[in-house]
C-alpha cells in the first residue's frame, strides 16, 4: 500500500535528447494509473525510472513520501511485470516465484505460504514444478504476475504486459488484471500504447506525448473533454474528427453558436455525428459519402465535408452508395473547441 | 528437403561409409600395429590382423616407457597431458566467461576498446608470438613447470567472444527482473547467467580440452625435464630414436593411449556438447 509522487521528473540521454521533460504526478494509495501514449512518448522510460532501471536526470520520485530516486530497484519495494515476462528460463515456476523472496532472506515458511497463496489467486498451482518453456503465453503472463504478487510490494509496475498475447487472451487477461488489482488494492502504474486497454483498466489515465503529460484524468473525463488536440486524436476509436473552423462555417446553425475566443478547430466525436435528424437544436453539415466500412453491428462511414474527411460511427449497415449526398447532424453541445496554435481547449472544462 | 528414394539412400550411405573408412582406417592400422611384436614391421609389410603382443606392448609403454628414446612412462605423460588440458580448459572458461560478463553487462570507460583488445589477440596465436612468450616464461622461471605449460595458453579471445555473443542474446529484461528481485551483480551471474550458460560451457570444455590435449609446439619448448613431458610431444620423441628403426609397435600403443582421453571426454559430454552447439532455446 503506497502513494507515489513524481515531482518534475526528467530524463535525458546524452545531454540533448530529452525523453521525459518534467512530469508531475500524484498517485493515491490503491489507485491504478495507466500511462498511455504513442511509442517514443516516454511512458516506458517514466515507468522504468520509477522502477529504478533508468537513472533520473532531475526531479524526485517519492514512494510513501520517501525519495527513492537514487535507490536500487530492490530497495524501492516495487514489483515489475515485463512485456516479455522475463521469467528465469532455467528455474521452475516455483523457483521463479521464490527467487526474489529468497534474495531478501524471507523465512522458508513465509515463502511457502506466499507462493501457495499467489498460485491459488492466479490458478497456476498445477504448474509450479514446470519450466517456463513448457507454459503457454497466457500461463507465462500469470507466472510473471505471480512473481510480482508474492513480493507483496508497495506498488506494481506493468510495462505493456499484454502486448505479447493474442487478441482474445489479451481481453481476458485485462479483465483479470483489473479484478486482481481491485482485490489486492495495490497501487499500480501500468504502461500501454493501446488506448482501449487504457480506458478499460484505468482509475486515472495519464496521456503522454513526446515526453510531456498531455492530460491526467479519469477515462470518462479524458474521453468527454480532451484537454488538447493530441488527446482528442489519440483517445477514442475511430479518433475524434478535428475540423478547421472554416470548414464548419458553412454548417447550418453554426453561426448561432457562441464559441470561446481563439477557437479555430472544432472536434466532433465519431458517435456524436448522426445521419438522421435528431430532436432539438442541431448543426447540419452537407457531405458526400466516400466509403462505408461495415464492422458487424455498426459501420464506419467516411464522409467528405468541405474537403475534410469525417468519420462517423453509425448503427447497423445504412444503405448508402459511395458519392451519395448526405446530411450530417450534431448537437452544438457536442463540439469540442480547440486552438490550433496552442493545441489546447479554448473553453475551461479541463 | 526430405526425400525418400531408395537409390539416393544407397548412394548417400555409400558416400558416408567411404568417408568413415578413410578416416577410420589409419586408426585401425595404428591399433593393429600396437598389438604386434617389434619384428612385424621389419619385413616392410604391415599386418592387417591383430597380433598376440597387445597386453605386453601396452603394459610396457604404461609402466616403463622407452628409455632409449628418452621418454618417461606413458602414464606420467598422460597425467601431465591431463593436468595441462584440464587447467587450460577450465582456466580459459573461467577467465573468458568473467571477462565476457564484464564487457556485456557493465558500463565502464573504454569498454569497447577492452573488447577489441581481447578480440585482436585472436590474430596472435601461440605460434606467432612464441619467441617473446618463451622469453617471458623463461624470465619468470616457469620453464619445466605446470604453470609454464598452461598459463600462456589460458587467455582466450575465442571463448570470450563466444560467451559475449551468448550473453547478448539473453534479453535485458532478465537482468532487470533480477535487479528488481534483489539480485546484485554477483548473484545475477551465479544464479542466472551461469546456469543458462551450462550447455555453452560444456561445449567449450570439450573443444578446449582437446585444444589443450593436442598442444605440441609449446610443451616441446618449455619442457626439458622429462617429468613434465606431455603425451603428444612424447610420441614425437618415441618415434625419433637416433640410431635405430623406431619401435613402431610401441609407438602405436602410445598413440592409442593418447587418443583415449579426448575420446572419453567427447563420449561423456556428447549430449551436453551437441546441445550447446545446436540449442537456440533460451
Amino acid at each position: 500500500m503506497a502513494t507515489i509522487n513524481l515531482v518534475d521528473l526528467q530524463k535525458s540521454y546524452g545531454g540533448n535528447v530529452m525523453a521525459v521533460k518534467g512530469v508531475n504526478l500524484s498517485v493515491a494509495d490503491g489507485e491504478l494509473i495507466v500511462l498511455v501514449g504513442p511509442s517514443g512518448c516516454g511512458k516506458s522510460t517514466l515507468l522504468r525510472m520509477v522502477a529504478g532501471l533508468e537513472s533520473v536526470t532531475a526531479g524526485r520520485i517519492e514512494i510513501n513520501g520517501r525519495d527513492v530516486a537514487k535507490a536500487e530497484p530492490a530497495e524501492r519495494d516495487i514489483a515489475m511485470v515485463f512485456q516479455n515476462y522475463a521469467l528465469y528460463p532455467h528455474m521452475t515456476v516455483r523457483g521463479n516465484l521464490e527467487y526474489g523472496l529468497k534474495n531478501r532472506g524471507t523465512p522458508r515458511a513465509e515463502i511457502d505460504r506466499r507462493v501457495t497463496e499467489a498460485a491459488d489467486i492466479l490458478e497456476i498451482g498445477p504448474m509450479l514444478d514446470r519450466k517456463p518453456r513448457e507454459l503457454s503465453g497466457g500461463q507465462r503472463q500469470r507466472v510473471a504476475m505471480g512473481r510480482a504478487i508474492v513480493r507483496e510490494p508497495s506498488a506494481f509496475l506493468f510495462d505493456e504486459p499484454l502486448s505479447n498475447l493474442d487478441a482474445k487472451l489479451r481481453v481476458q487477461m485485462r479483465v483479470e488484471i483489473r479484478k486482481l488489482q481491485r482485490r489486492l488494492k495495490t497501487t499500480s502504474l501500468y504502461v500501454t500504447h493501446d488506448q482501449l486497454e487504457a480506458m478499460t483498466l484505468a482509475d486515472r489515465l495519464v496521456v503522454m506525448n513526446s515526453g510531456l503529460v498531455e492530460q491526467i484524468g479519469t477515462p470518462t473525463e479524458v474521453y468527454d473533454s480532451p484537454a488538447t488536440l493530441f488527446v482528442a486524436g489519440f483517445i477514442g476509436s475511430p479518433p475524434m474528427n478535428l475540423i478547421p473552423i472554416e470548414a464548419m462555417a458553412a454548417a447550418e446553425g453554426f453561426a448561432n453558436v457562441n464559441l470561446p475566443p481563439n477557437t479555430d478547430i472544432i472536434g466532433l466525436r465519431a458517435d456524436q455525428l448522426v445521419i438522421e435528424r435528431p430532436e432539438g437544436e442541431t448543426l447540419v453539415l452537407d457531405g458526400i459519402v466516400e466509403l462505408l466500412e461495415p464492422i458487424g453491428g455498426e459501420s464506419h462511414l467516411h464522409v467528405s465535408v468541405a474537403g475534410q474527411t469525417l468519420i462517423l460511427r453509425v448503427p447497423g449497415r445504412p444503405e448508402l452508395t459511395d458519392g451519395a449526398q448526405i446530411k450530417l447532424y450534431a448537437p452544438p453541445s457536442a463540439m469540442h473547441p480547440f486552438n490550433r496554435e496552442t493545441g489546447r481547449r479554448t473553453d475551461h472544462i479541463a | 528437403m526430405v526425400e525418400n528414394r531408395p537409390l539416393l539412400n544407397i548412394l548417400t550411405h555409400l558416400v558416408l561409409i567411404v568417408g568413415v573408412v578413410i578416416v577410420a582406417f589409419p586408426v585401425y592400422l595404428a591399433f593393429i600395429a600396437s598389438t604386434h611384436g617389434a619384428d612385424a614391421f621389419a619385413r616392410g609389410l604391415a599386418p592387417m590382423l591383430p597380433g598376440p603382443h597387445m597386453i605386453e606392448n601396452y603394459h610396457r609403454m604404461l609402466t616403463s616407457g622407452l628409455s632409449s628414446a628418452g621418454a618417461p612412462p606413458v602414464w606420467l605423460m598422460l597425467i601431465n597431458s591431463t593436468i595441462m588440458a584440464l587447467t587450460i580448459a577450465i582456466g580459459k572458461i573461467a577467465i573468458s566467461i568473467i571477462s565476457a560478463y564484464a564487457i556485456v553487462y557493465f558500463k565502464f570507460p573504454f569498454r569497447l576498446l577492452a573488447f577489441w583488445m581481447i578480440f585482436i589477440t585472436l590474430m596472435l596465436p601461440v605460434e606467432v608470438r612464441i619467441i617473446p612468450t618463451f622469453k617471458v616464461v623463461a624470465d619468470l622461471g616457469m620453464l619445466n613447470s605446470y604453470a609454464g605449460l598452461t598459463i600462456p595458453l589460458i587467455a582466450s579471445a575465442t571463448a570470450t567472444f563466444l560467451f559475449r555473443q551468448f550473453f547478448l542474446t539473453i534479453p535485458d529484461e532478465l537482468m532487470e527482473a533480477a535487479r528488481v528481485d534483489g539480485a546484485g551483480p554477483l548473484k545475477f551471474f551465479r544464479d542466472i547467467l551461469l546456469p543458462l550458460s551450462r550447455t555453452n560451457i560444456a561445449a567449450l570444455f570439450v573443444i578446449l580440452f582437446i585444444y589443450g590435449w593436442v598442444q605440441y609446439l609449446w610443451p616441446l619448448l618449455v619442457t626439458t625435464d622429462s617429468r613434465y613431458y606431455t603425451i603428444v610431444m612424447g610420441i614425437k620423441r618415441l618415434a625419433a630414436s637416433a640410431d635405430a628403426d623406431p619401435y613402431w609397435n610401441l609407438v602405436m600403443a602410445a598413440v592409442m593411449l593418447a587418443m583415449l582421453p579426448p575420446v572419453l571426454v567427447i563420449i561423456f559430454m556428447q549430449r551436453l556438447f551437441v546441445k550447446g552447439l545446436v540449442e537456440t532455446e533460451k
